[in-house]
């Protein structure tokens, strides 16, 4: 089984402080298991994240990326979530121009109370960009030069 | 000008290290890392010799950043930065990297485990060496407390901070404070009576010098931050003048409408339009219900103002009071302005509502009550003076059936909590009843007893024992009437018996629930609230009175089910975390602000004034500053972030066109040290 | 003008209210209705047992594959729906479709069994949800007679809602479908309070004792209310009921005389199909009260 090597996809997540660091911390707590894809980075919003943080990872190798806050309504700084959400409704379709398929990046809710939600998550996030597979733009952008030809005409 | 950084891997005894190869990851780190000058593993990092061992540590190797790799932050960060300012450095220079509840706790695989905690210490490792020392932001703090909710648990925290000294604003929605308690009967388990151990508190409390009270008044914003919220507080048009009033009854005596049902009776007895809610209220001043009044129905029909309508005027006309009536129909809402340095969340519960349970017959039976209707029954100030008297015919019932866990415990009507009061206030129940109506039967129902303090469980026991109340283990399926009598179908689960009764009156132990308007409040405060609307405690264990918002406490019911004492309790913790958050002049905060750049000349900001930043954030914290030239002449307009108004969302921060402002603590160096640390394979 | 194809629907009978067996007049009332206000039922061909009683007792694999059977035949004759005006059927069928959907191993074994696969995307309607989702316009408007002053008890018993997780059909503690029903054939639905409790179902036979102690709570119930006749959607309630009603009466020394009609012979009355073709006369209790309220 493990001679072949499977492709393990490489997840960057992006936390808010208060709802979703705190619900994945609460998976800890409850012995939850999930697949270990994932590397978090936290923030205190979610509307702090500059999108060139997540294009930075995706520089940097990830295959996917999960940005996740608090519940709207229940933002810790009151509307830190909204903007985020904002933010992303413009930045995906910058995306699909860049020809980064949007599925690689995923946006949900979790509060500190959801740990479940939290490893359905990063599982959900983990298997879907692992159907994906690798996503080498950058790669290319790297090795080849400009000619690279963009993900969306692979997928 | 490279920072020396160590690199502390805590084993949490064999929490991390059993599925952690802690050494390893120790041995990866030291090794693929330069600037990393020092690791080590140690047992337990967060006991004193673990603390010991970083204080030393950063003193012998002249550490100038520190990686913990242990706990979540949420757990010990400020363990950890404590133990670093002592040993001189500045705490900012310390990062938790989350091993256990993120790594050790999730994946039981031990080389999959190690991996990802080696990936996360460097990640941590490089936003460390872009750490900067950050002072902590002093704060002013107003030396006073607001409380909202007047019920036993307001009162008690209001005259525990108002004895020791502080000024106490005290708002409470109902026209008297007093709260639940205040309806009660006697209490358990020393059945002594609520109404003489409740109103003497609420007299002292009204008569403070140190509490200002507002009654019929709400909430209606708060802003600001710990130390410093100013909050508004809309009291309603009460329609009577509290300065002038004597509250002789002159006006509710007269009054016509007398067919209103009591709020504070439950239902079980009418009260008039103009009124005071029960005799012993405070302030014991009445206030106009302008719904039912038919003065104001027919101003608000005729679409004219309350004074000028002339349908009825009896209650103004018997007012004493000369030559300003204390009445005014007129008068309309205020909106006052405090500022207060603290605030307790002591707003309390509401029961089930009826009819949820239509099997019960719960709100289509006069005869079928709630355990709170059973309360105003029982009470000798209630509306059958203390009788027990059912509510259809008047009648004393002879067989009463009570039943347990209405709405608790039963995820199907949305409560699945236990609402822990239901069990003594039924055993307390039964026993009223049965020293009122000596040959009277009382049934109870339940699924488990669980009377759990001091003196309960011999409280309970008391009522099957020497009260003779018949206990049945299992559910009511269904209350029906039949003649004038209640048929209470249920099970006998320790007989395996299908039980059936002819009950005269039917009380049903309704479930605490959280106000209905609990989510809306919630987030007027931006504090957090459980899936049932009850308000989130910080910690569930260790800070149990803490809202997630700093400055923000919470007591009693509002938090979840408990009963007095516990709630009592819980006030009292509440205030004594606000008097100690009184007690200091200033306070020091986390220095996690934004700063718009100004490190070049003034006139070289980069800050292009567009003022989005200020569009976003959602604490006003940003303002703007002129730069000028030598001779006053204003050269540009650019942001600036008040750092006492700012909470360090980053908002900003990321919405910034020029990259002007950075978020201390998470600036962009910082994050993207982490981000290229990713660095996968 | 009716230019809007007619809704076809799987009709499935199955033991109990097919021709021929005890309580077919159910059965022929479903079909009479169907024929005057539609929607067009189309018998399921090659319908067996549901999977009811002794076998969902003993072996829950061949119940799920009885039951599933049914549904994939219904499929693959282009069915989206299949009314099973039994609740007992309707229950069973629902709870295998869910069983069968929550259990791929089951699902497999239960495919290799029936050698069909089984997609689980057909709705099972019972009768009362049939006639809420398609007639109640059409009675409206095909109504010719209107009774006077007919007090109906609307009696759902236990199989219609419950489990309420799984069937999610109307307030399991509460419902109000039947009173509707009942109202718009111009009837008077009385308030009464046992509408949902049991019946004694499958203890007809083995422990009858308790079947009447359970009836005659639920007539004495429906007569104190004030109801001329109960109305079922259920063969198992109108059995105990109707043909127990002499022996409850004996038992429990109290006359009652109350007729049990199915909703569908109601229905039917108010359509004026003929009480003989409804099977109104196939009644232990006289339904001639009803039939002549109609008059």
């Amino acid at each position: 089984m493990a001679e072949e090597t499977k492709f393990e996809p490489k997840i960057v997540a992006f936390l808010c402080n208060w709802c979703t660091y705190a619900g994945a911390d609460l998976a800890g707590t409850g012995r939850n298991q999930y697949q270990a894809n994932v590397r978090v980075i936290k923030l205190p919003c979610t509307g702090g994240i500059d999108p060139l943080f997540l294009i930075k990872a995706f520089e940097r190798g990830a295959d996917g990326i999960l940005v996740s806050g608090c519940h709207p309504g229940d933002c810790h700084y009151n509307s830190g979530n909204y903007h985020a959400r904002r933010r992303w409704n413009v930045f995906r379709p910058l995306l699909e121009f860049c020809g980064i398929n949007p599925e690689r990046i995923q946006f949900s809710w979790i509060s500190a109370a959801e740990g479940g939600k939290w490893v359905e998550t990063i599982n959900g996030v983990v298997d879907t960009v692992r159907a994906l597979g690798p996503f080498e733009g950058y790669q290319k952008i790297n090795t080849i030069g400009p000619d690279a030809s963009s993900e969306s005409s692979q997928t | 000008m490279g920072k020396k950084i160590g690199v502390f891997v805590c084993h949490c005894g064999t929490n991390i290290s059993a599925t952690v190869d802690v050494e390893k990851v120790a041995e990866e780190t030291k090794k693929n890392n330069p600037g990393v000058s020092y690791t080590t593993t140690y047992k337990y990092m967060c006991s004193d010799p673990g603390q010991k061992l970083l204080r030393d540590k950063i003193k012998e190797e002249g550490l100038t950043g520190v990686v913990i790799a242990a706990c979540s932050p949420k757990m010990h960060e400020h363990t950890f930065r404590n133990a670093a300012i002592k040993s001189g450095l500045n705490p900012y220079h310390v990062e938790i990297s989350n091993i256990r509840e993120q790594c050790s706790w999730v994946h039981p695989d031990k080389p999959v485990g190690t991996e990802k905690s080696t990936d996360l210490v460097r990640m941590m490792t490089e936003k460390v060496r872009k750490d900067k020392s950050l002072k902590p932001i002093k704060v002013h703090v107003t030396k006073r407390a607001l409380i909202i909710g007047g019920g036993i648990a307001g009162i008690q925290a209001a005259l525990d901070i108002a004895d020791g000294g502080h000024e106490v604003i005290m708002v409470e929605r109902e026209a008297s404070i007093g709260g639940h308690m205040a309806q009660l009967s006697e209490t358990f388990p020393t059945l002594d009576c609520s109404q003489c151990i409740m109103t003497p508190k609420m007299v002292e409390a009204a008569q403070h010098d140190n509490i200002t009270m507002h009654t019929w008044s709400e909430i209606e914003s708060i802003t600001g931050y710990l130390g410093n919220f100013d909050v508004k507080i809309r009291k309603k048009a009460r329609s009577v003048d509290l300065d002038l009033c004597t509250g002789c009854s002159s006006c509710w005596q007269v009054c016509p409408c007398k067919k209103i049902k009591s709020e504070f009776d439950m239902g079980l007895a009418n009260r008039t339009a103009i009124y005071i809610p029960f005799p012993q209220a405070i302030p014991s001043k009445p206030v106009i219900d302008r719904e039912n009044c038919i003065l104001f129905k027919d101003a608000r029909k005729k679409n004219i103002k309350p004074n000028d309508s002339k349908v009825c005027r009896k209650c103004i006309d018997a007012c004493p009071i000369a030559p300003v009536k204390a009445i005014d129909y007129n008068q309309e809402d205020e909106i006052i302005d405090v500022k207060v340095g603290a605030i307790i969340v002591a707003t309390g519960f509401r029961e089930l509502e009826d009819g949820l349970y239509g099997e019960y017959g719960g709100g289509k039976y006069e005869d079928v009550i709630t355990g709170m209707q059973f309360e105003r029954l029982a009470s000798a100030s209630g509306p059958t003076d203390g009788k027990i008297k059912r509510p259809s015919d008047g009648k004393e019932p002879e067989i009463v059936v009570f039943i347990q866990c209405v709405g608790s415990r039963d995820p199907s009507k949305g409560c699945s909590y236990c609402s822990k009061t239901c069990c003594m206030y039924t055993a307390k129940h039964t026993m009223l009843y049965k020293h009122k109506v000596h040959h009277g039967h009382a049934f109870v129902f339940y699924i488990d007893i669980r009377c759990a303090g001091k003196g309960y469980e011999e409280f309970s026991q008391r009522a099957i024992e020497e009260e003779g109340a018949t206990y049945l283990r299992g559910r009511v399926s269904r209350v029906y009437k039949k003649g004038d009598k209640l048929i209470v179908l249920g099970a006998d689960t320790l007989t395996g018996s299908v039980v059936e009764i002819e009950a005269d009156m039917v009380v049903l132990a309704s479930a605490m629930k959280a106000q209905d308007d609990a989510e809306q409040f919630a987030q007027k405060l931006s504090i957090q609230y459980d899936k049932d609307k009850f308000f989130s405690e910080m910690h569930p264990k260790l800070k149990p009175v803490e809202s997630s918002s700093a400055g923000i406490f919470l007591a009693g019911t509002c938090q979840g089910p408990k009963d007095i004492p516990e709630t009592v309790a819980q006030a009292g913790a509440a205030a004594s975390k606000v008097l100690a958050l009184l007690s200091s002049d200033e306070l020091e905060r986390e220095p996690v602000v934004a700063r718009v750049d100004r490190q070049l000349p003034p006139v070289f900001s980069t800050c292009i004034g567009c003022f989005y930043c200020q569009k976003v954030c959602p604490y006003s914290a940003i303002e703007s500053e002129d730069i000028k030239a030598r001779d006053g002449s204003v050269i540009k307009t650019v942001a600036r972030v008040n750092e006492g108004l700012c909470q360090g969302c980053g908002l900003c921060a990321a919405t910034c066109r020029s990259k002007s402002i950075e978020l201390d603590g998470f600036n962009d160096e910082q994050i993207y040290a982490e981000i290229n640390a990713v660095e996968f394979n | 003008m009716q230019i809007k194809e007619k809704t076809r629907i799987g009709y499935y009978p199955g033991c109990a209210i097919t021709m021929g067996s005890s309580s077919e007049e159910y059965g022929t009332s479903v079909l009479r209705v169907a024929e005057a206000i539609g929607p067009e039922l189309e018998e399921i061909h090659d319908w067996n047992c549901c999977g009811a009683s002794s076998a969902h007792a003993t072996n829950h694999k061949l119940s799920t594959a009885l039951s599933i059977r049914n549904i994939s035949l219904a499929e693959q004759s282009g069915f989206k729906e299949i009314l099973a005006p039994c609740p007992m059927c309707s229950q069973r069928l629902i709870i295998s479709q869910k069983d069968v959907a929550d259990d791929e191993e089951l699902k497999k074994d239960v495919e290799d069994a029936i050698e069909m696969p089984c997609n689980g995307d057909v709705k099972i309607l019972n009768y009362l949800e049939l006639i809420k989702n398609y007639c109640m316009d059409e009675i409206a408007e095909k109504r010719k007679k209107t009774p006077k002053d007919l007090k109906i008890a609307s009696y759902y018993g236990c199989l219609l809602l419950r489990p309420p997780k799984v069937l999610q059909f109307d307030d399991p503690e509460n419902p109000t479908s039947m009173e509707e029903i009942v109202e718009a054939t111009g009837a008077i639905s009385v308030d009464w309070e046992l509408k949902t409790n049991c019946c004694g179902g499958g203890f007809t036979l083995s422990r009858t004792d308790i079947v009447l102690k359970l009836t005659n709570d639920i007539l004495e119930c429906a007569v104190d209310a004030g109801a001329d006749a109960i109305a079922v959607a259920c063969p198992m309630c109108h059995a105990n009921l109707d043909m127990r009603q002499k022996k409850i009466e004996k038992e429990y020394n109290r006359k009652f005389n109350i007729p049990i009609v199915y909703i569908s012979e109601l229905i039917g009355l108010a359509l004026d199909l003929g009480p003989i073709s409804l099977g109104l006369n196939k009644h232990f209790i006289d339904t001639e009260s009803v039939v002549n309220a109609f008059a």
